[in-house]
């Protein structure tokens, strides 16, 4: 690649993000309530898988913990919504995640592998049936009501928890520990070696990624007015995150964007058009982009670009003219 | 003065002693070999001395300090870097990028990406990687990966440079560029401990050699002693009556 077309692409990506952001914080004046709504959702889809994919990405250790945090959120919004102004509350949801991540992280980031998804994703269990048998045996209740918030502010403070993560993905990944980061996804012991400290890399990336999602569940529980342990321990949230990041292509930070982005709009055009199959072509998509996408979306964008796919073809159709003339 | 000391130690896994009551000391600046038959505990001994196992007993002291039961990223801190036997180069990184790592996080001191980068030229010019560094490492032969951990360790600026098995896999002209690397780092002033099949290695670059015969040590001495000694032929050849029955 040439040097002018890097320059010009150093201040092109910058100036498309900032027109994305001002259209989008000014949508609420010329779009419909209803679609106000449906952009809160695939923004909160957004800042979770991205959240997700800060330390999952790169160090390939699979966390299925993202709905506990999320519900953490969910229920600190719910017991602190009547005492305390939004932005604390907002705040203290993603404090108690890191707390939650930094205790979790201890413990279990010595497990590897399948051990470390089947125990993140036992903690999620843990906690939901927890508050069940709180709520049975020691406040007689089941589930709570959250203070509603307009939907507007709802929708501008996730836009602040999106910009948020996506500047602490951006920061982590060009930083010396988002290289820390991809030496322990490939040689944990060798990372030891020179002098990273594993433990220490691990544990604080997980904590800080753990406090958009604890934040996002503490804003987007004040739409739903009503939370129980099984909506907000629900395990989707922690299957999407990972599905979508996939979806999307890991390997750059805008994979999981794009992958949260198209899933959530999928979701909710499914749901509407087709509520009784949406699972069931849901499931399809999810299982040709893995088949056909190893890389995900931005791997398709990579390779087109390259014209791989395009020289592949011409090879293909090459070949087949030589087997005819050769017949 | 010695750089580095272990006295009496000790590496059960399970009931056996992978090592056994090892003392022995490298003195600054010089090459030490570490040689022994398959299992002998030439690997756990290093993986003692860089942190990456606990020591069942006995202390290991690195310039007077002891280092047995620090973490292997801060011994690497304080001086010691390794290689590995079986290459562990980040594949998905740039050459570049895995040498940066050795010099962002291996010292003491903090380091910019901008010093890290010009840390990380020298160390691959000094292996003769410069012109690969936008290679990811997996791209690499396996001569020019093992290379890249050199490099990388060099970047974390040891005083003592542990080199597992550097030889193995390489072909006769690679290794006799390695010997020569190895005579350029003495000369620099860097310690080197090696474990080190190829006896031509050895023989031509090792001041001082210890060998090690299930976990424990049974020789120390120079090239010539060693290779001389009964014991040690008695180890690597079997004793002499059975030589000359197999022979006759």
């Amino acid at each position: 690649m040439n040097r002018v077309a890097l320059t010009s692409k150093k201040f092109l990506l910058p100036g498309l993000m900032i027109i994305a952001l001002i259209l989008l914080v000014t949508s609420p004046s010329y779009i419909s309530a209803y679609k106000v709504m449906l952009l809160t959702s695939i923004l909160m889809y957004i800042v979770v898988s991205v959240s997700w994919a800060i330390f999952s990405g790169p160090t390939g250790y699979i966390s299925l913990a993202s709905a506990a945090f999320f519900g953490v959120g969910i229920y600190t919004a719910a017991i602190l919504g009547r005492i305390l102004p939004l932005t604390y509350v907002i705040i203290i949801g993603g404090l108690v995640s890191v707390v939650l991540a930094l205790i979790v992280g201890v413990i279990t980031l010595r497990l590897k592998g399948m051990y470390f998804a089947i125990f993140t994703f036992g903690l999620v269990e843990l906690l939901k049936h927890f508050l069940l048998w709180w709520e049975i045996n020691i406040t007689g209740t089941r589930g709570r009501f959250v203070i509603s918030v307009h939907s507007e502010t709802v929708f501008y403070v996730m836009i602040i928890i999106f910009v948020a993560v996506l500047l602490t993905a951006y920061l982590i990944k060009h930083s010396k520990y988002g290289l820390a980061l991809q030496s322990i996804g490939e040689y944990e012991e060798a990372a030891e070696h020179i002098g990273i400290n594993v433990t220490m890399v691990k544990i604080a990336t997980f904590a800080i990624s753990s406090f958009f999602i604890g934040s996002a569940g503490a804003i987007i529980a004040t739409r739903w007015t009503y939370v129980d342990p099984y909506i907000a321990f629900n395990p989707i949230f922690s299957f999407m995150p990972v599905l979508m990041s996939i979806f999307g292509g890991l390997g750059q930070l805008f994979g999981p964007v794009l992958g949260a982005a198209f899933f959530a709009y999928l979701e909710e055009s499914l749901i509407t058009k087709f509520p009784y199959h949406y699972m069931l072509i849901f499931g399809i998509i999810l299982v040709v982009a893995i088949l056909y996408l190893p890389d995900g979306l931005i791997g398709l964008a990579k390779k087109w670009k390259k014209g791989s796919l395009s020289s592949g073809l011409v090879e293909l159709l090459q070949k087949r003219q030589k087997g005819r003339k050769e017949v | 003065m010695r750089i580095l000391e272990a006295e009496s130690v000790t590496k059960y896994f399970g009931g056996m002693a992978a090592v056994s009551d090892v003392g022995f000391h490298v003195d600054k600046g010089e090459i030490l070999g570490v040689i022994g038959p398959n299992g002998a505990g030439k690997t756990t001994l290093f993986n003692l001395i860089s942190g990456a196992l606990p020591l069942s007993s006995g202390e290991i002291r690195f310039k007077g300090r002891k280092t047995s039961g620090l973490k292997a990223h801060q011994i690497c801190r304080l001086g010691l870097a390794r290689t590995f036997q079986l290459v562990k180069v980040f594949g998905n990184l740039s050459v570049l990028q895995n040498v940066m790592l050795g010099s962002l996080f291996g010292k003491q001191v903090v380091t910019s990406q901008a010093d890290a980068m010009r840390e990380a030229m020298e160390s691959l010019e000094f292996v003769g990687l410069a012109k690969e560094i936008n290679a990811p490492a997996k791209d690499l032969t396996l001569g020019n990966q093992k290379r890249l951990e050199v490099a990388r360790a060099l970047a974390t600026k040891p005083e003592v440079l542990m080199l597992d098995e550097l030889m193995a896999g390489l072909n006769p002209t690679e290794i006799s560029e390695a010997i020569a690397d190895m005579k350029r780092l003495k000369d620099q002033g860097i310690t080197i401990i090696m474990i080190e099949h190829v006896m031509k290695v050895i023989m031509s670059v090792c001041d001082r050699i210890i060998v090690l015969h299930h976990g424990k040590k049974i020789a120390d001495g120079t090239p010539q002693e060693v290779t001389t000694s009964s014991k040690v032929i008695e180890v690597y050849l079997g004793d002499s009556e059975i030589e000359c029955s197999t022979a006759g």
